[in-house]
């Protein structure tokens, strides 16, 4: 195990010298939410909208380790009354039963209801990476010119990337494939396997996106929402994305006023420091003669 | 060398006598605080203040951080999500502490190519100068440390990487890695160090910080002219000078004031601009990023480090002149440092009797150029190592040992000056008209 290790950072010094953004280019699309901008707020109902989805369908194969449950009464964020926040904790059923030991009550030999006191559950079912960080660990926009500034207003791209990710499924794989790949190809999807029959000569691949463990999540009227909204794929996956940049940050909201006070107050001050600086110097400088 | 001559303090109660008697504290604070100040003085001064400034910021933030990190290899990325969720204002301390590394950062490049364009290292203030290089110095380790304790992807392979360096010198250079360390790979030992140097090495930097000031006000500061203050008598130095306070306090809290209004935007709305998505993901060490890349101010000497590859003709020479002691992979070691070792030797370096850059005609271009050339570097650091990005890492890499090397020494002997001011008074009455303010 230290043997591959230490020979692992040899690799990694090697690469990080050698090529290293080989990683197929995707394109994601812009999404326009709510909480983008420095004066972006989420949208309430599709932050339960959201959860409702990762609820009923994501949470079967992906955990939430970092999220306590508690917060979903958050102002700012899904803010559900206090006992609906506790019928959700209890009614959370537990799927991945060797890393939630802590949770397991052994007198009753079954697991114990949650409590909004508890995280959601880890959930690693077929390998499947936890989403509490998704959207921050994730970064679909550069621009312009690869300088980022434009996530000022944009965002970093990680909700985007998601619902790329849900709606980036296609009926039929890209003509190339051989049909064995392991998976499902999805066009949004960069650090899958690419079968060699899809990449030229140098390795690059030639098709967008690659092939993906989890198979498409979503269909149409997958869950029936409580506000009428219509559960399309499209619906159901910017919803998931956006909750999923909640659980990712869920201080957004605190933040963004917190920064915005402090820049308020900032220049207020600066601007009296400038008069005072201004008048300071007028003795010594005299009338500008230039 | 005296210093400047001005008024020092007189204690005048009983009480005051008694203490200064004992303990000339009182004294000591008086005379950095109203210390004489060349008064024409631009806005690249100022960023002193704001290198002090995030010091603090950084000690203080880290602090009250440090109350609620877990150096842990299993529990330590969970802690800063707990600080970033549970603890009231976490997010904003650990924002706030992760931006002013960058803003720290930002502040001391620009203090470093101040120094550089007007000449501040050359005599007397090459002592300044080199305790200004050791806090850099210690600034890049404590930065790198800190980067590590997140334990993110980032942090572990960013650690795995820059350790490895080590393990580049020739004999001791494994042995080394893995006292550094604390074992063979990055791990557990590794977090636990880092954590408890990175919490001890800005008390350093602080220790160093007053021993930087210390230098400078027994030289007194250089200005854009690099004509020195003259200290025949009190009043002539006062033609030169104003008091430290309130004359630039006011002005640097000013500048402070208006840098901090753009540090809190950033944190407030774009708190990840600078910072790597992989790092929200657990550090893996089974799973190797795609790309690694340092954190954007270590970019320029990174890409110093990568620019000398085995193809190029002077890491080929010198493998063979020493018997290939020198691979490329230590070669690219020894230019990083070198980079950085020619930058502290520039008071040697540098021949020309003229200090300012104001008025050496030749000298500006080149200047102009490194700065050209550190922007080039921080790019192409920044970008993967094909096509034509080597060879642009490399002119990069090349100019910047040239102009230290060649450049400076050379432009001593070639260049004819202009004409200096004879006084800082002079100068300053080119700009402005003191004496008319008696009308007013
Ligand atoms: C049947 C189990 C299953 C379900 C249900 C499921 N996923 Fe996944 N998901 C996986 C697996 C397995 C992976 C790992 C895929 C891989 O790396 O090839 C994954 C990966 C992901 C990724 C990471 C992609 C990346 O860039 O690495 C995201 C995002 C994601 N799922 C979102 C969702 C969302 C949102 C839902 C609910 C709408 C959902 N998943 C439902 C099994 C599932």
């Amino acid at each position: 195990m230290i043997r591959t290790i230490t020979r692992a950072a040899a690799a990694v010094f090697a690469l990080s010298s050698g090529a290293a953004w080989a990683a197929g280019e995707v394109h994601i699309e812009d999404v326009a939410f709510a909480h983008e901008g420095p004066f972006g707020t989420f949208d309430q109902m599709q932050l339960q909208r959201g959860l409702q989805v990762y609820t009923e369908v994501c949470s079967a194969c992906h955990g939430l380790k970092h999220v306590a449950i508690r917060t979903l009464a958050d102002e700012g964020g899904p803010a559900l009354p206090e006992d609906q926040v506790r019928a959700y904790a209890t009614a959370f059923s537990v799927y991945d039963e060797t890393n939630n030991q802590q949770l397991f009550d052994a007198e009753k030999g079954e697991f114990r209801p949650l409590t909004p006191a508890d995280k959601f559950p880890v959930n690693m079912t077929q390998g499947a990476p936890d989403l509490s960080l998704m959207a921050k660990s994730r970064a679909a926009f550069h621009g312009p010119y690869g300088t980022g500034i434009a996530q000022l207003f944009k965002g970093t791209g990680g909700p985007e990337y998601i619902h790329a990710l849900l709606n980036g499924y296609t009926d039929e794989p890209p003509a190339c494939a051989t049909g064995d790949e392991e998976g499902y190809y999805n066009k949004a999807f960069p650090n899958g396997g690419v079968p060699d029959s899809c990449k030229d000569e140098h390795g690059h691949p030639l098709i967008e996106g690659s092939w993906i463990a989890m198979g498409p999540p979503l269909s149409d009227d997958q869950v029936t929402y409580t506000d009428g909204t219509p559960a399309t794929v499209d619906q159901m996956s910017m919803d998931v994305a956006s909750f999923l940049m909640w659980s990712a940050e869920p201080k957004m909201m605190a933040r963004k006023e917190a920064g915005f006070t402090a820049v308020v107050l900032l220049t207020i001050l600066a601007s009296l420091l400038y008069l005072t600086n201004k008048r300071l110097w007028a003795g010594v400088k005299g009338k500008r003669s230039a | 060398m005296a210093g400047i001559p001005h008024d020092h303090y007189e204690p005048k109660t009983k009480g005051e006598k008694w203490l200064n008697s004992r303990l000339p504290i009182v004294g000591l604070m008086y005379d950095t605080l109203m210390l004489p100040t060349p008064k024409n003085l631009n806005w690249m001064w100022i960023w002193g203040i704001v290198l002090t400034f995030c010091l603090a910021l950084q000690i203080i933030t880290g602090i009250v951080l440090a109350m609620h990190y877990t150096p842990q290899v299993d529990m330590a990325f969970a802690s800063v999500e707990h600080i970033m969720r549970d603890v009231n204002g976490g997010f904003m301390l650990r924002y706030l502490h992760a931006n002013g590394a960058s803003l720290f950062f930002v502040a001391v490049y620009l203090h470093i190519f101040r120094g550089l364009y007007y000449g501040s290292y050359k005599a007397p203030r090459e002592v300044t100068w080199i305790i200004g290089m050791l806090i850099y110095l210690a600034m890049m380790a404590t930065a790198f440390m800190g980067y590590v304790l997140p334990w993110g992807q980032m942090s572990f392979w960013g650690a795995t990487v820059i350790t490895g360096l080590f393990g580049a010198i020739p004999l001791v250079g494994p042995a080394l890695q893995e006292w550094l360390l604390g074992g063979p790979a990055v791990d557990n030992a590794t977090l636990n160090r880092f954590f408890s140097l990175h919490y001890l090495l800005p008390f350093i930097i602080a220790a160093l910080v007053a021993t930087h000031i210390w230098a400078f006000h027994t030289t007194g500061n250089n200005n854009p002219t690099g004509v020195e203050v003259r200290r025949g008598s009190k009043a002539e130095a006062e033609k030169d000078t104003v008091p430290f306070w309130p004359y630039f306090v006011i002005k640097d809290l000013f500048a402070l004031a208006v840098i901090l209004a753009v540090f809190f935007a950033i944190v407030g709305f774009m708190p990840n601009y600078l910072g790597h998505p992989d790092n929200y993901i657990e550090a893996n060490p089974l799973s190797t990023p795609a790309h690694i890349v340092p954190e954007w101010y270590f970019l320029p000497f990174y890409a110093i480090l990568r620019a000398f590859t085995a193809d190029v003709w002077i890491v080929q020479l010198t493998q063979f002149v020493t018997f290939g002691i020198i691979d490329a992979k230590f070669f690219g070691v020894l230019a990083m440092f070198g980079a950085i070792a020619v930058m502290a030797l520039a008071p040697w370096l540098d021949t020309s009797s003229v200090r300012s850059g104001r008025y050496r005609p030749m000298f500006k271009w080149w200047f102009a150029l490194l700065a050209v050339d550190f922007v080039v570097l921080t790019w192409v650091g920044a970008m993967p190592s094909e096509g034509i990005y080597p060879y642009i890492a490399l002119i990069a890499a090349a100019y910047w040992f040239a102009y230290f090397l060649v450049i400076l020494p050379l432009l001593g002997v070639i260049e004819k000056p202009l004409p200096q001011p004879r006084t800082i008074e002079e100068d300053f009455a080119t700009h402005y008209n003191p004496t008319a303010q008696a009308a007013e």
